[in-house]
């Protein structure tokens, strides 16, 4: 298959497993005859930082779902923490995809935080002081303290999502998974929230899993990188995944990969055009005019 | 002073006990019950307990366990056809259509049909007798204790979704467990306000409550409080008017909160916010 798999595999199997947090062993996962990954091979360390990239439906979210314990493999082996995942292990984070709360939902960014530490307890929350202190630094930590007890659905996209990492981190987790926290937020606000949960991970050791759709936003964190396309996949590096050879074999295409300063750019020189390989429509088209024998811009 | 008298009456003092023992569970229930978008659902089960009422009545002379029983049927049905959320409010509306059918006809083999069909339409507050008073008891009690024991996970389910699924929250089960306390709380309203206006109990209070404040604890309270204002409010006002149905008053005086609700809240809210920023700062 691809050659760094291979590389990573081996330097993985000899390495010690003590710091490995998450482990996955030819981990395949079919739904009926669609296969979404096949045999994939990876292990994640304590405070590492991993990127899971690809177009929409390679199964990047699903391979959150594994990890959650919400979704088992058709094949090979997953471990979290050295056991099976299992639902609701209060050692992970967990950063959905962004929905905006609706303007009348009757939460505040606190409650949406303490339900990190205790929402899954039976009962009724009542005050408690130990309880409010752990909200009142989760909060801090994001610098979320003068909008924390707005109504959430008046705040931004950007503000909501500095409150779901105070949740996610509020439980003290060993591992963060967030599925494409940068969707649909600005650039600033894009920094912001992949500095702190950057800064998470610095300071606690947390792993971070880290689903998107655009690696550089992200690039000065990232450790290592899991890139899905349609069955197909790479691990490594970023210097060892983002090469115009192993993404070519990708997506079957030809496709340029370069680093501009601090930023990867990706692209297929076709007719001297350039597009933004992540969006997965237009591959589609532009396989299937190269099909057609059609030539030029894009 | 004629007010006073009246509520020394024994039928008078069941029903103020029996108004308050259904406002605490309505008031209870309905922020849930709009968090998770299921007025329609309330709706379906309080139109089926008329059937479920009606059957009651035919075969034991009891319309409350028959109520309770339509209420819970539904709850299961609904439970099993309209899992997921699109095919809901059409499962609840063919069902809903199916059983009030089913309930006229039944009704129509009851002797006195007018008065009966009345008095679970529309309520028969002055009717509980101390069996149904302790039915009401039992039922007010179970939901209490329910709700209070799923209260969180039920809140964290409802507003965040895929994070409580995350954490472990069995959203499944506590669907269920809903549905089945929701049985329980139409049940109850109906012997009040009657099957077609459970709702003004069910809804209105915690819609309005919604209105004055974003705290989830603050708006639980607010919503039990403006239940029992208008349960017991309709009450008293209708014993002070006896022509008139306490329905009247109950739907009349949630309505007429709601409303407020609707034109001072977010001037109030508004306040709210600006008051803990200011505490923010501060601190």
């Amino acid at each position: 298959m691809l050659r760094n798999q291979r590389a990573w595999r081996a330097g993985t199997d000899g390495g010690l497993h003590g710091d490995e947090v998450v482990r996955l062993d030819n981990a395949t996962l079919s739904f009926g005859r669609h296969r979404l990954w096949d045999s994939l091979t990876f292990s994640l360390k304590k405070g590492e930082f991993l990127a899971v990239l690809g177009p929409n439906g390679a199964g990047k979210t699903t391979l959150l779902k594994v990890l959650l314990g919400l979704q088992p493999l058709s094949s090979g082996k997953v471990e979290v923490l050295n056991r099976a995942p299992r639902r609701g292990s209060s050692k992970i984070g967990y950063i959905p995809q962004q929905r905006k709360f609706d303007s009348q939902s009757p939460v505040r960014g606190r409650d949406l935080v303490r339900l990190g530490i205790d929402g899954h307890r039976p009962g009724v929350p009542l005050p408690a002081v130990t309880t409010r202190s752990r909200v009142d630094a989760a909060i801090r930590s994001v610098g979320a303290e003068t909008y924390a007890n707005a109504p959430l659905g008046k705040l931004s996209g950007g503000e909501q999502q500095r409150l779901r990492i105070a949740q996610a981190v509020a439980g003290d987790p060993a591992i963060l998974l967030c599925d494409e926290p940068l969707l649909s937020l600005d650039p600033a606000s894009q920094d912001a929230v992949a500095s702190l949960i950057d800064a998470r991970r610095v300071a606690a050791g947390t792993a971070v899993v880290f689903v998107t759709h655009e690696i550089n936003p992200v690039l000065p964190y990232v450790d290592s990188v899991v890139y899905l396309v349609d069955g197909q996949w790479a691990v490594g590096t970023p210097e060892q995944v983002f090469t115009s050879e192993r993404l070519s074999e990708l997506y079957g295409i030809p496709v340029v990969a370069a680093r501009l300063g601090d930023r990867i750019e990706v692209v297929t020189s076709h007719g001297g055009a350039l597009m933004d390989l992540m969006d997965e429509e237009k591959c589609r088209l532009l396989s299937a005019m190269e099909n057609e024998g059609h030539r030029g811009p894009v | 002073m004629g007010l006073f008298n009246n509520l020394q009456l024994p039928f008078a003092q069941h029903a103020l006990l029996a108004c308050t023992i259904v406002a605490v569970t309505c008031g209870l229930i309905g922020p849930f019950v709009i968090m998770r978008g299921m007025s329609f659902a309330v709706h379906g089960m309080s139109e089926l307990a008329f059937t479920g009422a009606a059957a009651g009545l035919l075969v034991a002379g009891n319309a409350p366990a028959g109520a309770l029983c339509g209420a819970l049927v539904v709850a299961l049905l609904i439970g099993t056809l309209g899992d997921r959320e699109s095919d809901r409010d059409s499962s609840i509306g063919v069902i809903l259509a199916g059983g009030l059918g089913l309930g006229v006809l039944l009704l129509s083999f009851y002797h006195g049909f007018a008065t009966a069909a009345t008095n679970i339409l529309f309520g028969d507050l002055f009717g509980v007798s101390n069996s149904q008073l302790i039915l009401l008891l039992v039922i007010g009690i179970t939901v209490i204790i329910a709700i209070v024991a799923i209260y969180r996970p039920l809140f964290f389910a409802s507003v965040d979704t895929e994070v409580a699924a995350a954490r472990g929250v069995p959203e499944r089960i506590l669907s269920i467990a809903f549905l089945m306390v929701l049985a329980f709380t139409v049940t109850g309203a109906a012997q009040v306000v009657g099957t077609l206006l459970v709702l003004s109990l069910a809804i209105a209070p915690a819609a309005a409550a919604r209105r004055f404040s974003s705290s989830p604890l603050a708006i639980a309270g607010l919503s039990i409080l403006i239940a029992l204002v208008a349960a017991d409010g309709g009450l008293i006002a209708s014993l002070q008017f006896p022509s008139i149905k306490p329905t009247v008053f109950v739907t009349g005086i949630s309505f007429f909160v709601y409303i407020v609700s609707r034109i001072i809240g977010p001037a109030i809210k508004n306040r709210q916010n600006r008051a803990l920023q200011l505490e923010e700062v501060v601190n």
